[in-house]
């Protein structure tokens, strides 16, 4: 059967749901007109007032916030209330530039939580469960997010943060954690540890994960499956709207719930600023009509997806995002095609190797270079030399079709690519542009 | 009467090599024979040892991948046309070899050791046997 933890408003009617936003919307540019100097500005500049926003079908109206707006705003540009009512910082991972810090009033906290205490219900969380949030601690938001929700839950919570991996493998068996949240990359390596160590599914009592901060690939998905034995959700969410729990999965495990009674979701065109009927992929922008001290209206999120209204079986009436093939800043482009690390990585799974890999872009005689580095396995690793050259093949073939260009493919020694706690690094950039 | 043979990946990169040898040293393992094949970006290293067992324990535990795989051992006369000779048993059983590689023997200065990869190990011990040809267990390898 499936939970929810505020059912009225996750299952209300798409009429409640609008009116909700309307209602929201009006009041929250409002708030920003008189109290965010800096979007208040963008606003004149554009032409529009808080008296031309009479509901969401106005939004379109509104200017863009972008990432370069809040490095400009940098730190308290964006805040919106006096410092005195915020209580809490966040920051981001800082992997793509300067950090972002976002500001939080104890509303703010609370909506924040809520939002992750969704994701932990859908995952089929209730106060029997014992959450370990292996999420790092601190700055990010992946750690205090769901500790959070997994305290409004009621789960007992193991706050373990990331890293020291034989004592989370531990935790997990001697304190029967049954709830996981952690990046993918980290859930996959526990897998990877356990292996080592001559555990199986079996031997942890786990039965759900709670993974998101970085795009992963659906085969990736099925492998942490199968090794933890559990079920994997993913979670989606940036520290400038809050964190994670910005969207959810749930037991339907076929795309993200938004929030909406928190967030209004667009997708528009990332070259035009169009916004896209539903169902086109595009770039989703987010406002937050709730949030106090950090109140983004029309946030580009750089991530590209796309948006479905289609009753969900799960029960929830919120609009689903599909998962994102990766964040603008995560794609790549080389010799002028547009590549996203998990695009690599569903080939990779897909030809049978591990989801440790590295990519190496590099530019030679003004060509771009793609060399995607994949660690051997024992499963993969044959006397034959002729059989791992012709897997290779196949391999290059699968980029190639994928991706549309060709990709060199080298295989390296097991443990030589680093392992990550948090995010992992997936591609290091060697031109010089 | 086939012997176990361990193949091991490597990086075709300086130093990855001394790496595995390294690890087989500490473990006092007693190397037999050991023949590379590479290509551009990776290697494999076949290497003959005394202890089978002990040897790819430390290498899994040294991070390595490593595998075994079944070779024939063949003791050959060290004097002209001593190959020669074994080969034309080969030829005649209609054994194809997929590769081989030599080693001298130990304590033993008039053989050499061939060892062979083929196809079907158990199939082309069958068809060579009768043949006066002296083919060496795994404990024979040890000792030698």
């Amino acid at each position: 059967m499936e939970r929810y933890y505020q059912e009225e408003i996750e299952c209300a009617s798409r009429e409640t749901i609008k009116a909700i936003q309307d209602e929201k919307l009006v009041k929250q540019v409002r708030h920003v007109w008189e109290n965010v100097p800096y979007y208040r500005k963008k606003m004149e500049e554009k032409g529009v007032t808080p008296d031309d926003i009479h509901s969401s079908d106005d939004l379109y109206k509104l200017p863009f916030l972008s990432k370069a707006d809040l490095r400009e705003a940098y730190p308290y540009g964006l805040v919106g209330v006096p410092l005195k009512d915020c209580v809490r910082i966040q920051s981001t991972s800082g992997t793509t530039g300067k950090r972002v810090v976002a500001f939080y009033t104890q509303h703010d906290i609370d909506l924040w939580e809520d939002c992750c205490a969704r994701a932990i219900t859908a995952a089929g969380g209730t106060n029997e469960d014992v959450c370990q949030v292996s999420y790092g601690y601190g700055l990010f938001t992946g750690g205090p997010g769901l500790n959070g929700g997994s305290h409004k839950v009621g789960c007992l919570t193991i706050p373990t943060s990331s890293g020291n991996t034989d004592r989370q493998i531990m935790f997990i068996r001697d304190l029967n954690a049954t709830i996981l949240c952690c990046t993918p990359s980290y859930a996959a390596y526990l897998g990877e540890r356990m292996k080592e160590m001559g555990l199986g599914p079996d031997d942890i009592p786990l039965k759900a994960g709670i993974f998101g901060a970085e795009a992963w690939s659906e085969e990736m998905r099925q492998d942490i499956q199968k090794t933890l034995g559990i079920k994997a959700y993913d979670i989606y969410g940036l520290t400038e709207l809050s964190g994670p729990g910005v969207s959810f999965e749930c037991s339907a495990q076929s795309g993200m719930h938004i929030n909406e009674d928190h967030f209004i979701a667009e997708i528009i065109d990332p070259d035009t600023g169009e916004v896209l009927p539903e169902g086109s992929e595009g770039e989703l922008v987010f406002t937050s009509v709730d949030k106090e001290a950090f109140p983004l209206l029309r946030y580009r999120t750089r991530d590209i997806c796309s948006l479905t209204r289609e009753k969900c079986s799960c029960g929830r009436t919120h609009v689903r995002m599909m998962k994102p093939k990766g964040r603008t800043d995560d794609m790549l482009i080389i010799r002028g095609v547009n590549v996203f690390p998990s695009q690599i990585e569903t080939v990779l799974i897909n030809h049978g190797y591990a989801a440790n890999y590295q990519i190496i872009v590099g530019r030679v005689n003004n060509t771009d270079t793609l060399d995607v580095q994949v660690e051997m396995t024992p499963e993969m690793f044959t006397d034959n030399m002729g059989e791992i050259a012709e897997r290779q093949k196949q391999l290059v073939d699968g980029l190639k079709s994928m991706l549309g260009i060709k990709a060199k493919v080298s295989l390296v020694a097991p443990k030589t690519i680093a392992r990550s706690e948090g995010k992992a690094v997936r591609v290091i950039d060697n031109r010089k542009i | 009467m086939s012997i176990k043979q361990i193949s091991v990946f490597l990086e075709n990169r300086p130093g990855k090599l001394k790496n595995m040898t390294g690890v087989l040293a500490q473990a006092g393992i007693d190397m037999r024979a050991l023949s590379l094949a590479e290509t551009k970006d990776f290697g494999i290293a076949r290497i003959i040892v005394d202890d089978v067992f002990e040897a790819v324990n430390v290498l899994k535990e040294a991070d390595f991948v490593a595998s075994l795989t079944s070779v024939l051992a063949v003791a050959v006369p060290d004097e002209p046309g001593g190959l020669d000779k074994l080969l034309a048993y080969f030829n005649e059983a209609e054994v194809n070899i997929e590769y081989m590689y030599a080693f001298l023997g130990g304590n033993d200065a008039k053989h050499a050791y061939m060892i062979f990869r083929v196809a079907d190990t158990k199939a082309a011990e069958a068809k060579l046997s009768g043949k006066g040809l002296r083919i060496l267990t795994q404990e024979d390898i040890a000792q030698i």
